[in-house]
């Protein structure tokens, strides 16, 4: 498997004096004390990991674990204090403003939890969003929206507006605004987490089917471990801004390497896991 | 008694100076500048005073239907307006209604730009914060002084006071809206990859635009409250009606203009807020 994004020692301070909190993180401080002394908080504290084109990596950790922090840094919503992220050999923290530009519109596009859907768009409108960006003209973009909209079941509601929809509905919306613009890489922030449980259900099956066919590179963020068990095809565990494992789900629950991640995945459905992918999980 | 800590005397003679000397090499370029305010105002009450006056009301009571899509705003607007016509201010009233869409149409050209560079930019926004403070507290009469000097009584130094007074509401209003944006959209739109002016036109200018809308109302109704100290430098319309009303002592020739400003303040403050309303039902805020 070739990595497609690369993380290599990415620090990420937000305060007044981010280069001494970076100092004492390495001398292996902790995070509140570096916070006491430097009035800096230090969100990721030397993060390296790899994510292979094709799959589906999640980003677990509680809120303050710094995962939505982590998964700005790939598409640069948010610039590392130092470290690297290289997506597909290029190390996109270098790329000026325009570079960036052109990279955000045809290489990756993301999934917002609280769906960052334009109000005065229609449906249609906000799906090919994308493909506006991009440079197509508007018969392409609402041709390409149409056909994203029916694909995550929304057909009829194109020239509704998203006040006038359910939370999923929102989603469904988001995602296919995500895939309208035919990126490779997906970057899902927390995206089902605002839904109902049945909802939330529905979504990850949705996701799990237009994933077999897409074969995407998807990041995808969550708290919760039922649902990275069941999407991820690797899951880094985040704590303070620091990676406590990575590993497959059956690794993670099997060989857990400290007493949090036991603690993390110790109430995991294993029943509704073995039914969704039987392969990956041993009886 | 104070203390003579300063010789204030010449202090001000500098200031004096520098204003004399202001007016006999800027005077005529200034006038010249301003030249299209002034064709602006002319325009709009050459179009108010040319139409015949069933045609005005008929306007209004449309813009007033456009607003509202029902009948009961466009029925009263139409009544006051007969009303101010009927009480013989009819001319003066159209007079005022051009001074206060020049005055708002300039205030919007030139505040709203003002209020987005506020909203983007932290040094803009610290100069911009007490200079507007100044425009809102100085007393309007201290510009007026040099505002005259420097283009003789008329029109336009009545206009740019007006403009002055009036234009702090939407700049504020603007700068606020922005901000207070919903950041997540913004964000999204910029993780697809919107340069800064797309960001403004595609999700900060029309999330901003019922709060923008609201700062118009407030600009309107300042540049309102202006006319009568407008028309002490030449503005016309109701605010001289009042004025010769309190020269000669004439109780009825005050109020009656007095409560035809007021009428008319009712009228665009009405038409202005159904508007807002209906933004922001557009846009579908409402729910979030």
């Amino acid at each position: 498997m070739t990595p497609k994004i690369v993380c290599r020692n990415v620090y990420k301070c937000f305060g007044p004096n981010s280069a001494e909190a970076i100092r004492m993180a390495r001398d292996g401080q902790s995070q509140s004390e570096i916070l006491k002394q430097t009035k800096s908080v230090l969100a990721l504290n030397d993060i390296s990991l790899e994510i292979g084109a094709g799959e589906t990596f999640v980003i677990m950790g509680l809120s303050g674990s710094g995962k939505s922090t982590l998964i700005r840094h790939f598409n640069r919503l948010v610039d590392p204090t130092t470290g690297q992220v290289i997506v597909d050999d290029t190390d996109i923290t270098t790329m000026d403003r325009k570079e960036l530009r052109t990279f955000r519109r045809h290489k990756i596009s993301m999934v917002f939890q609280n769906f960052g859907l334009l109000p005065h768009r229609t449906v249609l409108k906000n799906v090919g969003y994308g493909l506006l960006m991009q440079g197509r003209t508007r018969k392409e973009q609402d041709e390409a929206a149409a056909h994203w909209i029916s694909r995550v079941g929304l057909s009829g509601y194109e020239h509704h507006y998203p006040a006038q929809l359910s939370g999923g509905m929102k989603q469904r919306v988001g995602l296919a605004r995500a895939l309208a613009s035919d990126s490779e890489i997906l970057l899902m922030d927390e995206a089902f987490s605002a839904l109902d449980p049945l909802i939330r259900t529905e979504m990850q099956e949705q996701l799990i089917e237009l994933q077999a066919q897409l074969n995407k590179t998807i990041v995808f963020i969550t708290h919760d471990p039922d649902e990275a068990m069941l999407l991820g095809n690797h899951i880094a565990i985040l704590r303070d801004g620091t990676v406590q494992q990575i590993g497959t789900p059956n690794d993670i629950l099997e060989n857990s390497v400290n007493d949090y991640v036991r603690k993390f995945v110790q109430n995991v459905n294993l029943n509704r896991l073995r039914e969704a992918r039987p392969a990956s999980i041993p009886a | 008694m104070f203390p003579d800590v300063l010789d204030e005397r010449s202090v001000r003679m500098y200031v004096d100076n520098a204003a004399d000397w202001m007016v006999i090499h800027w005077g005529a370029s200034l006038e010249a500048a301003f030249q299209p305010l002034l064709h602006l105002l002319i325009a709009i009450e050459g179009f108010l005073l040319w139409m015949p006056w069933y045609v005005i009301i008929f306007l209004i009571a449309g813009l007033a239907f456009l607003a509202t899509r029902n009948w009961k705003l466009p029925i009263g607007v139409s009544i006051l307006m007969f009303m101010i016509g009927a009480a013989g201010y009819w001319e003066e009233s159209n007079q005022t209604i051009a001074l206060m869409l020049a005055s708002t149409i300039t205030a919007l050209v030139v505040g709203v730009p003002v209020g987005v560079a506020m909203a983007l930019s932290r040094p803009v926004r610290s100069i911009m914060r007490p200079l507007l403070d100044v425009m809102q507290t100085l007393p309007p009469f201290v510009y007026l002084i040099p505002g005259v000097m420097l283009l003789g009584p008329g029109k336009v130094p009545a206009l740019l006071a007006t403009v002055i007074y009036a234009v702090p509401p939407v700049i504020r209003l603007t700068d606020v809206g922005i901000r207070n944006v919903d950041s997540d959209v913004v964000e999204a739109v910029s993780a697809y990859g919107a340069s800064g002016w797309q960001k403004l036109w595609h999700a900060q200018l029309p999330l901003a635009l019922p709060t923008i809308m609201a700062g118009i109302n407030q600009t309107m109704m300042m540049a309102l409250s202006m006319v009568v100290i407008a028309s002490m430098i030449g503005a016309g319309g109701l605010g001289y009606q009042v004025l010769q009303g309190i020269g000669r002592l004439e109780v009825s020739r005050g109020l009656f203009a007095g409560l035809a400003i007021v009428a008319l303040a009712i009228i665009f403050d009405r038409i202005a807020q159904s508007y807002g309303r209906r933004l922001q039902s557009q846009l579908h805020m409402d729910e979030g």
